[in-house]
C-alpha cells in the first residue's frame, strides 16, 4: 500500500527540513490531500489506519470500504463538531529524502491570520483547485497571502480530476490561468500537477488514469523542492540572551537568521553601531570556525563594548539599515480594530518597542489586491501603514530577511498578539530628520524657575470638576511662586484640535497630541496641569510613557455618571442622551477608569478646595526630598 | 482495544511476582554501533567538550531542530522571570534536558527542574531521576500532592483518570503556584496527539491555569509573545516540532542517557485490559485469574506504571529501536491508558490544566 519505502537508519541523521503549507477550501478536499499523502508517506499506524476505517464507515455507510483520509488530519472537538478546520495544525512525516513540517490552514472566509501563521515559516505552498470550479476568489486569496508572507514557490494541486473525466484540456486551462495570477502576485516558481486526492492519483505514486501528465507525483516534487530559496545573505544575529556565567567569560546567545561569520570577521552591534571582531563561537560541542544561517550560537568578542538583549550583530562591511519609521503592510489580527495612533508593543527579533501606526495608506482588498482607503483596519484586514516607534531599530526589508523584517504587533493591556507586519523600506523622513542636541536641558530650566517639572494629568467624565480642581491648583501653586500652565480639553480644541471630532480614532490622536504638548512644557520646566476626558487607559499609559520616573501624575478626578449628568454644566449629557450628539464618554462611548493613578479623588461630599490642598501636598511633597523652598 | 492489535509473542514465561528488576538500575549509556556511522562529529554524553569543527553550509533536520530548540530555551529565560523546565523522566525529558544544556553553554541552565512525582513512577525512573540530580550542575524540585497521598490516591483502587486528575493535573498546579513559575517548559510534541497538532511553541495559561484552544495566540516566525500579567503563565514546549522517530535519532547522535525500561529485556509483567502491566512492587493486587509472567519487553512511553502498557519487543540498543519504529505500524501513545478513557480526552485534559 505505502509507496515509498521505510527510511533508512542514517538518513534522518542528514535529511533536510521543508516546511510547507497547504491552502484550500473544505470542499477543495485539502484534509483528504493531506491525509492521503501521509498515508502514501507510510505515516499512518495501523492503530490509526484502524480507527480510520471504523470512523469511515460509521460516517460513510453509502460506501463503507472507502477510507475518509481528512478524518487523519481533523484535530480539536469543537472542529469536529463544525466539520471544518478552525485553526493551523502542524504534521510531520518523511520520506528517505527529506523531513516535512506541514502546516494545515484553513479555507475559511474569515481566517486570513491562520493562514499568515502557517505561512510565516513556509517555504512552499500547496495551493489546491477544485478542477469542477476552477480558480475561485478565494484560489487568489490564498496566492496573496502566501506572498505577501514571502512563500515564492506554488505547487498547484487541481483536484478532483475523477469528475472531470480526467480532461487534459480542463487541467491545462487552469494551470495557464493560475501561472498569469501567480506572476502578478510575486510568485516565482508554480508547479501544477493535476491529482485525485482520496485515490492518491499523482500523490503518492503517478497516476495511471492520467497518462497526459508526464510529471512528477505531489511527494516527489516536495522532495526535490528548493529549500535556500528564502535565505538572507548578509551576516546578522540577534542577541537573545546575555551568556555571562562568571566574570571571566561575556558571550552573545543569538540564532543566525542571515549569512554567515567566522571567527576573526569585524561585526558591528546595531542599532548602537559599535564595532568589535569575533573571538570565539561557542557551542557546546565546541568551538565553530564560523557560524550559518540557522545555527543557535554564542559569539564572544575581541573587546567590551555594551551588548544587550535585542541588539543586533551583523556584518561590519554590510551592516543592517537603522531607522524608527517605516512603510510595512500589516495584517491585523485583533478582535477590535487597529486605531492609528495608537500605542502597541511590536517585537521584531528580539526587540520589543513601542510602536504606533501613524498613518494607514490603503487598505488591500485581499481577494482582488483592490487599493481602498481605511481610517481603521479590522480583523483579518490588510493594510499598507506608516509605522513610528519610539526607538530605532536595525531591520532588514521582509523581502530580504523574514526574522528582521517580520513583526508582530501586541496590545499593552491584554498583552494579544493583535497584528502582524511585514517592514518594507525605512521612511525618508527617518533617516532626515535628526534630534538637535540643546545646551540647556530641562534640569536647567526648571533650576532657573526653582522648582521641579511635573505633568498633572487629570482625568475622568466630562463635568466630573477636572477644570474646577485644576484651576484652583494652579491659582495656589501660581502663589507659592510656582510656573505653572494648564492645558484644557475643551480649550485645545478650538485651536490645536479642532480638526478632529469624537471618534475612538480622534480621541486616540486628541490626547497624543496633548500628551506631546505637555511633554514639551515638562521640557521647558513647568508644572503642566492637562485637564483631559482621556478615556481609554492605553493612551493615558502612552502619555506617562513619555515622562521621566516620577515626573508624571494621574489624577483621577472620579465623579459618578449620575452625579455629571445632575450637574451637566454644559447641557451636553442631556443632548446625548436625546441622541443629538453621539460618541459621548459614559453615554455611547466607554470610560475605562484609572486602576493606578497617583491620586484618587472620590468627589462625592467633598469641596473642591480640599481636593486641590490634597493635590498640591502631594505634588510638593514629590519635590521635597530634592529641594526645600 | 489495543488487545487484538497487540502481537503477542511470548518470548518467556515465568511466575515469579518481584525479580529480575535491579532496584536503583544503573543509568545506560549506549555507544553507536560500527554499522551506522552517522556524521563525522564527535558527540560527548553531555555537552561541554569537543574540538573546533567545521560544519556544513546546509543543516541537517536534526541540526535544523536542535537550533530551533535552542532558541526557544533563550528565548523563554530571558523573558520570564521565574521559568521551570517539567522534567517527567522519559526520554523526552532527557532529550530536553540535553538542549537546555546546550542552550546555555558555557553557563549552567538558569532554572530548576520540577519533577512531580505521583508516587506510583517505575522505580528505576526514580533512580534516573536521582543520578540527574546528582550531577549538580542543574537543581531537582520535587513535587508531591500529599493531600492525595493522605487520601490514598491509586490508580488500582480509583482508576486513571482520578489519579491522574489528582497526583498529577492537580499536583502540577500546586508545584506552580508554590514557586510562581510563570514559565513551565515542557516536552510534548505535536505529533503525539491530534490535540496537540495546534498547539502553539508558547501557549497561554490563565491565572487558573486553564487552556482555551478558542484564544490561542496566532504564532508567527520565531517571534513568540511572551507577555503575561502577573499570576498568568505560559507552558513552552522546545519539542513540538520533534517528531518520536526525531527524538530517538537525536538521543543516538547525542549519546543521551535515558532510562533504562526503553530497551528490552525480560520483565515480571501481567495481561490487563488488553495492555501488558509490569508489576514494579509490592503495591500491585493481581486480580483474579492473572498470571505474572516474564516476558521481554520495553516501554515506548514512560508514565504510572500501572497505567503503561509495554511492547514485547526484543529491541535492546538504540539501533534496534530505531529500526524497530522504523516497521512498527502503532502509535506511540497506545500504551497509555488515559488516552483511551474517551476520544478527544487529550484535549479535555489540556483545557483543565493537564500538561
Amino acid at each position: 500500500m505505502a509507496t515509498v519505502e521505510f527510511t533508512p537508519i542514517t538518513a534522518q541523521d542528514t535529511a533536510q527540513l521543508l516546511r510547507f503549507i497547504t491552502c484550500g477550501s473544505v470542499d477543495d478536499g485539502k484534509s483528504t490531500l493531506l491525509g492521503r499523502l501521509l498515508y502514501d508517506a507510510g505515516m499512518v499506524p495501523d492503530d490509526q489506519l484502524a480507527a480510520l476505517a471504523r470512523d469511515s464507515r460509521r460516517l460513510h455507510a453509502e460506501a463503507p470500504e472507502a477510507l475518509d483520509f481528512s478524518l487523519l488530519t481533523d484535530g480539536l472537538d469543537a472542529e469536529r463538531q463544525q466539520g471544518i478546520t478552525i485553526d493551523v495544525a502542524y504534521r510531520y512525516f518523511h520520506t528517505p529524502r527529506r523531513s516535512f513540517i506541514v502546516a494545515d490552514c484553513p479555507g475559511h472566509e474569515q481566517y486570513t491570520r491562520n493562514m499568515a501563521t502557517g505561512a510565516s515559516n513556509a517555504e512552499l505552498a500547496v495551493v489546491l483547485v477544485d478542477a469542477r470550479k476552477g480558480l475561485l476568489p478565494q484560489t487568489r486569496r490564498h496566492t496573496y497571502i502566501c506572498a505577501l508572507m514571502g512563500i515564492r514557490q506554488v505547487v498547484l494541486a487541481v483536484n478532483k480530476m475523477d469528475l472531470v473525466d480526467f480532461r487534459e484540456d480542463i487541467y491545462a486551462a487552469i494551470a495557464h490561468e493560475y501561472r498569469e495570477l501567480a506572476v502578478q502576485l510575486g510568485i516565482t516558481t508554480v508547479h501544477g500537477l493535476p491529482v485525485v486526492a482520496p485515490d492518491g492519483d499523482n500523490v503518492g505514486r503517478r497516476s495511471a488514469r492520467m497518462p497526459w501528465y508526464q510529471g512528477p507525483c505531489l511527494l516527489e516534487l516536495l522532495e526535490a523542492a528548493d529549500t535556500a530559496a528564502t535565505q538572507a545573505v548578509d551576516f546578522r544575529m540577534p542577541v537573545q540572551w546575555v551568556n555571562r556565567p562568571d566574570a571571566s567569560f561575556r558571550g552573545y546567545a543569538g540564532t543566525v537568521c542571515g549569512g554567515s561569520i567566522a571567527v576573526g570577521s569585524e561585526i558591528v552591534v546595531q542599532p548602537a553601531m559599535r564595532r568589535a571582531r569575533i573571538e570565539r563561537i561557542v557551542t557546546a560541542d565546541g568551538d565553530l570556525s564560523k557560524a550559518v544561517a540557522g545555527q543557535a550560537v554564542t559569539l564572544t568578542l575581541d573587546r567590551e563594548i555594551d551588548v544587550s538583549r535585542g541588539d543586533v550583530i551583523a556584518d561590519a562591511l554590510r551592516p543592517a539599515p537603522v531607522a524608527d519609521q517605516f512603510a510595512a503592510h500589516v495584517l491585523w489580527m485583533g478582535d477590535e480594530p487597529l486605531l492609528p495612533n495608537r500605542a502597541y508593543w511590536l517585537k521584531v527579533g528580539s526587540r520589543t518597542v513601542n510602536a504606533r501606526i501613524s498613518s494607514i495608506k490603503h487598505k488591500v482588498d485581499v481577494n482582488t489586491q483592490a487599493e481602498l482607503a481605511a481610517r481603521r483596519l479590522e480583523l483579518n484586514e490588510v493594510g499598507y501603514c506608516n509605522i513610528d516607534l519610539d526607538h530605532a531599530i536595525a531591520f532588514e526589508s521582509y523581502a530580504d530577511n523574514r526574522t528582521l523584517g517580520g513583526f508582530i504587533l501586541i496590545d499593552r493591556q491584554t498583552h494579544a498578539t493583535v497584528g502582524c507586519g511585514m517592514l518594507d523600506f525605512a521612511l525618508r523622513r527617518a533617516a532626515n530628520v535628526h534630534w538637535q542636541h540643546t545646551d540647556l536641558d530641562k534640569e536647567a530650566r526648571s533650576a532657573s524657575k526653582g522648582q521641579q517639572a511635573r505633568c498633572l494629568w487629570f482625568t475622568g467624565l466630562s463635568g466630573a470638576g477636572k477644570s474646577t480642581i485644576a484651576n484652583l491648583v494652579e491659582r495656589r501653586l501660581h502663589a507659592l511662586g510656582y510656573h505653572t500652565y494648564m492645558l484644557d480639553g475643551d480649550n485645545l480644541r478650538h485651536g490645536l484640535n479642532k480638526d478632529l471630532g469624537f471618534t475612538a480614532e480622534a480621541r486616540v490622536e486628541n490626547v497624543r497630541r496633548v500628551a506631546e504638548v505637555a511633554h514639551l512644557m515638562v521640557d521647558a520646566g513647568l508644572i503642566v496641569l492637562v485637564c483631559v476626558i482621556s478615556p481609554f487607559q492605553d493612551e493615558r499609559r502612552f502619555a506617562r510613557s513619555l515622562f521621566d520616573e516620577g515626573e508624571f501624575l494621574e489624577v483621577f478626578v472620579d465623579t459618578t455618571l449620575e452625579e455629571c449628568e445632575r450637574r451637566d454644566p454644559k447641557g451636553l449629557y442631556r443632548k446625548a442622551r436625546a441622541g443629538e450628539i453621539f460618541n459621548f464618554t459614559g453615554i455611547d462611548s466607554p470610560y475605562e477608569a484609572p486602576e493606578h493613578a497617583e491620586l484618587h479623588l472620590l468627589t462625592a461630599g467633598r469641596r473642591a478646595e480640599q481636593m486641590a490642598e490634597q493635590v498640591v501636598e502631594q505634588l510638593l511633597a514629590g519635590m521635597e526630598s530634592h529641594q526645600s523652598r | 482495544m489495543g488487545g487484538d492489535e497487540m502481537k503477542v509473542a511470548v518470548s518467556a514465561r515465568g511466575t515469579c511476582a518481584f525479580c529480575s528488576v535491579s532496584p536503583g538500575a544503573a543509568v545506560l549509556r549506549l555507544s553507536f554501533s560500527a554499522r551506522f556511522p552517522t556524521d563525522d562529529r564527535p558527540r560527548p554524553g553531555r555537552p561541554g567538550q569537543g574540538p573546533v569543527k567545521q560544519r556544513m553550509s546546509s543543516m541537517s533536520h536534526l541540526d535544523a531542530l536542535e537550533a530551533e530548540s535552542i532558541h526557544i530555551f533563550r528565548e523563554t529565560a530571558a523573558a520570564f522571570g521565574r521559568p521551570v523546565m517539567l522534567y517527567s523522566i522519559g526520554k523526552d525529558s532527557s532529550v530536553l534536558l540535553h538542549l537546555l544544556r546546550k542552550a546555555f553553554y558555557p553557563a549552567p541552565p538558569p532554572m530548576p527542574l520540577l519533577h512531580v512525582d505521583t508516587t506510583w513512577k517505575f522505580r528505576e525512573m526514580i533512580a534516573f531521576r536521582d543520578q540527574v540530580a546528582a550531577a549538580g550542575d542543574v537543581e531537582v524540585r520535587v513535587h508531591i500532592n500529599e493531600e492525595g497521598v493522605r487520601q490514598g490516591i491509586s490508580p488500582l483502587v480509583h482508576g486513571s483518570a482520578v489519579h491522574t486528575d489528582v497526583m498529577k493535573t492537580a499536583a502540577l498546579k500546586q508545584a506552580l503556584d508554590k514557586y510562581g513559575f510563570d514559565a513551565a517548559i515542557g516536552g510534548a510534541r505535536r505529533d503525539e496527539e491530534k490535540s496537540r497538532a495546534k498547539e502553539r511553541v508558547f501557549s497561554f495559561r490563565n491565572a487558573q491555569h486553564r487552556w482555551d484552544p478558542k484564544h490561542q495566540r496566532p504564532e508567527l516566525w520565531h517571534t513568540y509573545n511572551t507577555q503575561i500579567h502577573k499570576g498568568e503563565s505560559v507552558r513552552v514546549f522546545p519539542l513540538s516540532n520533534w517528531t518520536e522517530l526525531d527524538v530517538w535519532h537525536y538521543i543516538r547522535r547525542e549519546n543521551i542517557p535515558v532510562v533504562p525500561l526503553y530497551f528490552a529485556k525480560p520483565r515480571p509483567v501481567v495481561e490487563r485490559d488488553g495492555a501488558l502491566i509490569m508489576v514494579d512492587d509490592e503495591r500491585f493486587v493481581l486480580r483474579e485469574g492473572e498470571v505474572v509472567q516474564l516476558r521481554e519487553v520495553r516501554f515506548r512511553t514512560l508514565g504510572c506504571y500501572p497505567l503503561t502498557g509495554a511492547v514485547v519487543s526484543s529491541a535492546d540498543t538504540l539501533d534496534k529501536i530505531i529500526e524497530e519504529m522504523a516497521a512498527s505500524r502503532s502509535s506511540e501513545r497506545q500504551g497509555r491508558v488515559i488516552d483511551h478513557d474517551a476520544s478527544a480526552s487529550m484535549e479535555r485534559k489540556k483545557q483543565e490544566g493537564y500538561f
